[in-house]
């Protein structure tokens, strides 16, 4: 007994420990604040279908779009292709309030596109409805599941490309004997991963719904919390959150999912590519795909860049505070990926249960809680920058466990053995051993996390601190003072940190993985 | 983690010395730089000797979460809207002050909450962009289909839910054709105000829920005359932000004080550039020119809490089954 445990690592199961409890204790604490949980009304249940309804739908066609886009980046080589596939990425880690703004610069009734359709003569295209929730969706989303397809099609072995040419295969007889298969394994798991992030989707997304057909539950929380002083039914509805995504973590337990979402993707020989039309057909995916993605970044860019000259002196330094947070949460959940998911490497399957906590959380919800929680030991005010850093280490750790479970998986496999025969253990192993073989996925989480968190609001509805605050928190007060050209500008300052971190970390992590 | 929260506490302000520490709960916007609060702060801190501190956030859920234990020593920016809920909390006292020289267009007789400011719901259009707009709410309501507004949710938005007792007001037992009318000139519903006014004047709707005094901000920030809101004949929704002194306070003199400066000129003088909205207690002559000039409606509709808390559900159901048709 004392043999067997000595091999497993406590930090892991305890982290674990600790996100239950911040999930779901802060949901048991609004509860029992609220003496129980309140029953839900029509409109609710219209909320929880419309979010299902909206997360499938959104998952669906992020995973097909994102087929032909990830076999044309996985066998065509071409100049700045690294760069593409870095940028392709950025839509993921950018805030909300930002990507709305960039959509509908683009989409929008006075938006480019519209602006092209009337020059043709072609009736105009709406984004206001269901469709905008879900153009907005898959806008996040398309390049999460673009990197997660690319990385299928290059874990196929170059040799079974190699054999399919000497045998004269053609690309049906590819499709059907190498890349089917590939995507019958990896498919699965990028659409449960879509589902997920679109399951807890944001309000502001939602700027874009039309009306009350596109409420999601977390508006519904919100409308509990803020106007009916409900806290029961916004715990009920908390609770329901995390119903949905735990039944939707079975489904995806068994699918493993993502590593090397990094750009140092090239490795191994490029694909033999097809010539011919099917050559069209890529440029045509690799196009729209990059138009889609990079053009409203391109437009919040054009839009904002003029007035951030004259930005106020304390948006800088709330972007300094916001990037300081930044870097202590995403320190804080590259730590906890790391335990979480060396333990879930060494067999510990409940404890992935519980990293993916976290993205089924909501942040109204979390914060209450925390609040209620915590209001005997500090004051909130004082809370507000630890709490914010805290529960956005939090919500990036199921990405970051998504990146570096499967590498910490093979870890184990290829060196575990060796490293216990040579007495390997505690610090040394993780000097020798792990950092430098975790290096690429710990710096591309980090990037993902440090994104995440400079992008996010935080919970201010009851931990804000209007004389500290963040990046986000400014944008929004520029925005409610009629400042409309300043939030533009201060869009692009927030877009622009948010990826110069992800860059740095990412790069950081290809830098020293020398092994 | 600890070296974290220490690192975190460098960031943020550094505190005043020990003066007598005034805690007021308000809404975000307007404690941040670009709102009232850092003017009345230090306003207030020059005649009070003592250190007034804005705590920011949702004001009323908050102190409902918080109870008899709240830090809070006055609350300032609650919404007429929310104030019967806030009374049968039982954590205010009355505010004491005499409430006979108001510049209100309705009659303001609460002991518990304290008017400071004031506005009306109105639509805002751009005169660059539309060039007859709707004269009246009916023709609104009649206008072609392809004038698009922008408006905000009732369920997460105070300006959304002063929309549906404008349009209760209006239209009375008609206002779900109202409402269907309406429906097809919404762009979008936007979960708050600030979203919908940057798809305004973004250019991607005609006209925005906003408020009669908004067109200030564009003329007296940006010299831009061409924003401007509609007058209808059939009356504007009154929209009032509100101050309170609580039960428990520690400092009960320090908050009387910060009601009396709440009603000063000083502190009223400031309320139109500073949150562009009309002073509660401030003649109308002593308002900058451009301000003072700005178009009123005749008519002001306005329910009492009491009727707009009856009025709340029936009209949120009306709106939702017409929207989600």
């Amino acid at each position: 007994m004392a043999q067997r445990l000595r091999g497993i690592n406590p930090v892991g199961p305890l982290a674990a420990i600790l996100l239950i409890v911040l999930v779901l204790g802060t949901l048991g604490a609004v509860a029992l604040h609220a003496g129980g949980l309140s029953g839900l009304n029509s409109w609710d249940w219209r909320a929880v279908w419309f979010t299902i309804w909206q997360a499938v739908v959104s998952a669906t066609v992020s995973v097909l779009l994102a087929v032909p886009v990830a076999r044309a980046l996985a066998r065509r080589s071409f100049p700045g292709r690294h760069v593409l596939i870095t940028l392709l990425g950025a839509p993921f880690i950018l805030p909300v309030i930002v990507a709305i703004m960039g959509l509908v610069s683009v989409f929008g009734r006075s938006g480019a596109v519209n602006e092209a359709l009337s020059a043709l003569g072609l009736p105009p295209v709406s984004i206001y409805g269901w469709q905008g929730v879900i153009l907005a969706h898959v806008f996040f989303n398309l390049p999460l599941s673009v990197r997660m397809i690319l990385h299928g099609w290059q874990a196929i072995p170059s040799e079974r490309f190699r054999l399919a040419q000497s045998l004269g295969f053609n690309p049906v007889d590819i499709a059907r004997h190498l890349e089917r298969p590939m995507l019958r394994e990896i498919a699965p798991g990028a659409w449960l991963a879509v589902f997920l992030v679109c399951l807890t989707s944001f309000a502001v997304a939602l700027a874009l719904g039309g009306g009350p057909k596109a409420t999601t539950v977390e508006l519904a929380i919100y409308q509990a919390f803020r106007f009916d002083f409900d806290m029961g039914k916004a715990a009920a509805l908390g609770l329901i959150q995390v119903g949905l995504c735990l039944v939707a973590l079975l489904l995806s337990s068994r699918v493993t999912i993502m590593a090397g979402f990094g750009t140092g993707m090239g490795r191994g020989t490029l694909i033999t590519a097809p010539r011919g039309w099917y050559l069209w057909t890529d440029l045509l995916a690799i196009l729209l795909a990059a138009a889609f993605l990079l053009v409203p970044m391109v437009s919040v860019i054009l839009q904002g860049a003029p007035s951030i000259a004259t930005l106020p002196a304390t948006v800088w330094s709330a972007a300094l505070r916001s990037i300081v947070m930044a870097l202590i949460s995403t320190g804080a959940t590259l730590v906890l990926a790391l335990a979480l998911s060396l333990a879930v490497a060494q067999g510990q399957r409940w404890i992935e249960a519980a990293g993916m906590l976290p993205i089924v959380a909501s942040p109204l919800v979390l914060g209450t809680g925390l609040y209620l929680m915590l209001r005997g030991l500090a004051s909130p005010t004082q809370l507000a920058l630890p709490v914010t850093v805290g529960i956005n280490a939090a919500m990036a750790l199921p990405f970051a466990l998504r990146i570096m479970i499967p590498a910490a998986r093979s870890l184990h496999a290829d060196y575990g053995r060796l490293a216990a025969s040579l007495g390997m253990t505690g610090l040394a192993r993780l000097r020798l051993l792990t950092l430098p073989r975790l290096a690429r996925p710990i710096g591309f989480a980090g990037g993902l996390a440090a994104a995440l968190a400079m992008g996010d609001l935080g919970v201010i509805t009851l931990f804000a601190d209007s004389e500290n605050a963040t990046l986000p928190l400014r944008l929004y007060q520029l925005m409610n003072s009629y400042r409309m050209a300043d939030a533009a500008a201060c869009a692009v300052l927030l877009m622009a940190i948010s990826f110069a971190l992800f860059w740095l970390f990412d790069r950081g992590g290809r830098l020293n993985a020398e092994i | 983690m600890r070296h974290a929260i220490a690192a975190l506490t460098i960031l943020a302000a550094p505190a005043s010395a020990d003066a007598a520490e005034l805690i007021v709960y308000s809404p975000d916007y307007f404690a941040s730089e670009w709102g009232p609060g850092p003017k009345i702060e230090e306003g207030f801190e020059a005649i009070c000797a003592c250190d007034l501190k804005f705590v920011t956030g949702d004001v009323l859920p908050r102190l409902l979460l918080e109870g008899d234990r709240t830090e809070a020593d006055v609350v300032i920016g609650l919404n007429s809207d929310v104030t019967k809920r806030a009374r049968e909390s039982g954590l205010f006292t009355p505010h004491g002050q005499d409430l006979s020289g108001l510049t209100m267009p309705v009659n303001w007789s609460d002991d518990i909450f304290l008017p400071f400011n004031w506005s009306q719901t109105a639509f805002v259009y751009d005169g660059t962009r539309l060039e007859n707009p709707p004269g009246s709410f009916q023709e609104l309501l009649d206008a072609p289909d392809d004038l698009k507004i922008v408006i905000q949710d009732p369920r997460s938005s105070i300006s959304g839910l002063a929309l549906l007792l404008w349009v209760k007001s209006v239209f009375g037992d008609e206002s779900e054709d109202a409402w269907r009318k309406l429906r097809p000139k919404v762009l979008t519903v936007t979960p708050g105000w600030s979203e919908s006014y940057g798809l305004f004047t973004d250019g991607e709707a005609d006209m925005v829920l906003s408020y009669t005094t908004s067109p200030a901000y564009h003329i007296g920030a940006e010299q831009d005359a061409s924003k401007r809101a509609i007058i209808f004949p059939e009356g504007h929704y009154f929209m009032v932000e509100l101050a309170a002194q609580l039960k428990g306070t520690d400092q009960p003199e320090l908050a009387q004080s910060f009601l009396d400066y709440v009603v000063s000129e000083d502190f009223q003088s400031m309320i139109a550039e500073a949150n562009w909205s009309y002073p509660a207690n401030l003649p109308r002559d002593m308002l900058p020119a451009y301000f003072a000039a700005l178009p009123r409606p005749e008519k002001t509709l306005f329910l009492d809490e009491d009727a707009a808390e009856a009025a709340r559900r029936p009209a949120l159901d009306e709106w939702l089954s017409v929207f989600a048709e």
